[in-house]
């Protein structure tokens, strides 16, 4: 089974983001750069379904230079090979650019399954999966909470708004996942250390035959970005044994009891 | 700018128009287009038409082919929405952030190559369609304007606007529709489908929210939130990890992956406060939070905070709410 899993490095999630004021695009530089959470459950996902059918897993991204350093996280988790794209002209694009090019990049070669987390967790458009799905016109089997898979179809369980849907999916398909699908490993030494010898690309948006993709979004322009207005933060007590009475004074106070 | 068609993707949720559809449409009314109109499919998307022309829709363009039950509805809805884009031209065609909407609005930006804005707040119309949307768990606010290109696509977080019905609308126009499915679609069916039923208010609609954390400690602790929601006829909800961890269902995530509320008073409890959290949380009239840790990002946000073990408290709550008279 030929695995496509799409990974990012974003800033370290624990650590809180800020958007520069004059360029209206992340500042990379105040976090700690880490292969996003939800890109190692996309990762796990995608090695468990090679594991048991056979075949490899190979890595997508799109980032600067340094985004390297999540390709290569997959790789030490035990993906076979990488390939970043990478093009100063792509800082700043939007969903639907980074689903061009990562469709451009995974449309290279033949694949069954392609592994995406639900959204990034620094971006979070919620929209890229879909549109990656509709560029490679292949089924998205989005939110997946369970997979599993008998080498020519997954079988789906996915969250909806009111409960789950079971889906089976023929392939090639592309699968998002939630971190309800698996406890992603942690990579061995000997990950670490055969990562180092794995193959891994750097591609530019004109080798992927996409000459002028990238940058801001074509149909829109970033007006302003502003702080949203703070709650005034309130009182903190310690709990003496009359927090919980301190509840019940705020919950009459707002006439709910 | 004038302002020509105005589409709503209305999702339908148990032979019902989704809340979301409603909001949308209270919105779209406010805009001064042209027309607002809802688009709508599935078996039971004849259901629906009578309520959406009371939030505001003068037409509803529906198709009730079976495909879009027994499909993944992403798929044949972005087929379907195109054909009938190219074909009315509308301007601006507004989803909710939902699953399905996430799932059509992204398939159908990538079609039409369209622009498109998602997590959005707000919208107006004045020299251009602005949109504001939320960054970094709603902490900062974008504000884009489209250009001329059409349609513009825009994907709202639940609970951006309040649905209102509109005053004195007159039954809308039906307009049947033919589904347009490319046939890698069908290779994807779904085989079964269940939905969650919880006793009390739905947690989008509930007055008070109890919700847990990684220091409610285990399934437990869940139950002890039950209790306390029970006494004040409220809701329980649940950050991600207790989720991800399998505490709770899904169907009670709050946040960023989960749902939207504004209750009157929301209960945080043993919740850090992670944006993924608090995006979903933090329109709330009152915000109370219990947690170890004094220096929880959640205090910040908190009317009232108490630092200290969330279990011990909501006890002591429980015993409290449970003496006081009638």
């Amino acid at each position: 089974m030929n695995v496509v899993v799409c990974v990012k490095l974003v800033p370290d999630p624990d650590s809180a983001g800020q958007l520069d004021a004059t360029t209206h695009r992340l500042r990379r530089d105040l976090a700690e750069p880490v292969l996003d959470p939800g890109d190692e459950v996309g990762v796990e996902a995608g090695l468990r379904l090679v594991e048991a059918h056979g075949g490899e897993v190979r890595v997508v991204s799109m980032g600067p230079e340094r985004a390297l350093d999540a390709v290569r996280k997959a790789l030490a988790m035990g993906a076979a090979r990488g390939v970043l794209v990478t093009d100063d002209g792509l800082a700043g694009s939007d969903a639907l650019t980074t689903a061009k090019v990562l469709a451009a990049a995974i449309g290279r070669e033949p694949f069954d399954v392609v592994v995406t987390a639900i959204e990034s967790t620094d971006g979070y458009s919620g929209i890229v999966p879909q549109a990656l799905a509709e560029l490679l016109a292949v089924p998205a089997v989005t939110f997946a909470t369970d997979v599993a898979s008998d080498g020519t179809a997954l079988t789906v369980t996915r969250q909806t708004e009111t409960g789950s849907e079971t889906v089976r999916a023929d392939l090639p398909c592309v699968l998002s996942v939630t971190a309800r699908v698996n406890e992603p490993r942690y990579p061995s030494l000997r990950g670490i250390m055969g990562a180092r010898s794995k193959p891994m690309d750097r591609v530019t948006t004109a080798e992927l035959g996409l000459e002028g993709v990238g940058g801001a979004a074509p149909g829109q322009t970033v007006v302003s970005v502003t702080a949203a207005e703070e709650r005034g933060a309130g009182e903190v007590v310690n709990d003496d044994g009359e927090g919980a009475h301190r509840i019940v004074l705020l919950l009459a106070g707002a006439r709910v009891i | 700018m004038t302002l020509g068609s105005v589409w709503v993707f209305a999702e339908l949720s148990q032979g019902r128009p989704a809340t979301g559809a409603l909001e949308l449409l209270t919105k779209a009314r406010s805009l001064g287009a042209a027309a607002v109109e809802a688009v709508c499919f599935g078996p039971e998307a004849g259901d629906a038409v009578a309520e959406l022309g009371r939030h505001g829709a003068t037409t509803v363009r529906l198709s009730t082919d079976a495909a879009f039950a027994e499909l993944l509805l992403g798929g044949p809805a972005a087929d379907t929405l195109a054909a009938l884009a190219a074909l009315h031209r509308p301007d601006l065609i507004l989803f909710a952030g939902t699953h399905a909407g996430r799932d059509v609005a992204g398939r159908l930006a990538a079609k039409l190559d369209a622009p498109v804005i998602a997590n959005g707040l707000d919208i107006e119309v004045g020299g251009a369609i602005t949109v504001t949307s939320a960054i970094f768990g709603a902490t900062q606010l974008v504000r884009t304007e489209f250009g001329p290109r059409r349609p513009a696509l825009a994907v709202f977080r639940p609970k951006s606007f309040p649905a209102a019905p509109a005053p004195g609308a007159a039954a809308p126009r039906i307009v049947e529709v033919a589904a347009v499915i490319q046939d890698h679609h069908r290779r994807a069916r779904v085989v079964h489908r269940s939905t969650e039923v919880a006793a009390g208010p739905r947690l989008e609609d509930a007055e008070v929210v109890v919700s847990g954390g990684r220091g409610i400690q285990d399934a437990g602790g869940f139950e002890l939130l039950r209790e306390v929601a029970e006494l004040l006829h409220g809701a329980v909800g649940a950050s991600r990890a207790v989720v991800d961890a399998g505490w709770a269902p899904y169907s009670l995530q709050v946040g960023q992956t989960g749902k939207t509320v504004k209750p009157a008073v929301y209960i945080a409890c043993g919740i850090s406060g992670a944006m993924q959290h608090t995006v979903g949380m933090r329109g709330a009239q009152k915000i109370v939070a219990i947690n170890r840790d004094p220096q929880a990002p959640i205090f910040k946000l908190a009317d009232l905070g108490i630092v200290g073990d969330a279990l011990t408290v909501l006890r002591q709550l429980r015993d409290e709410l449970r003496s006081r008279p009638g």
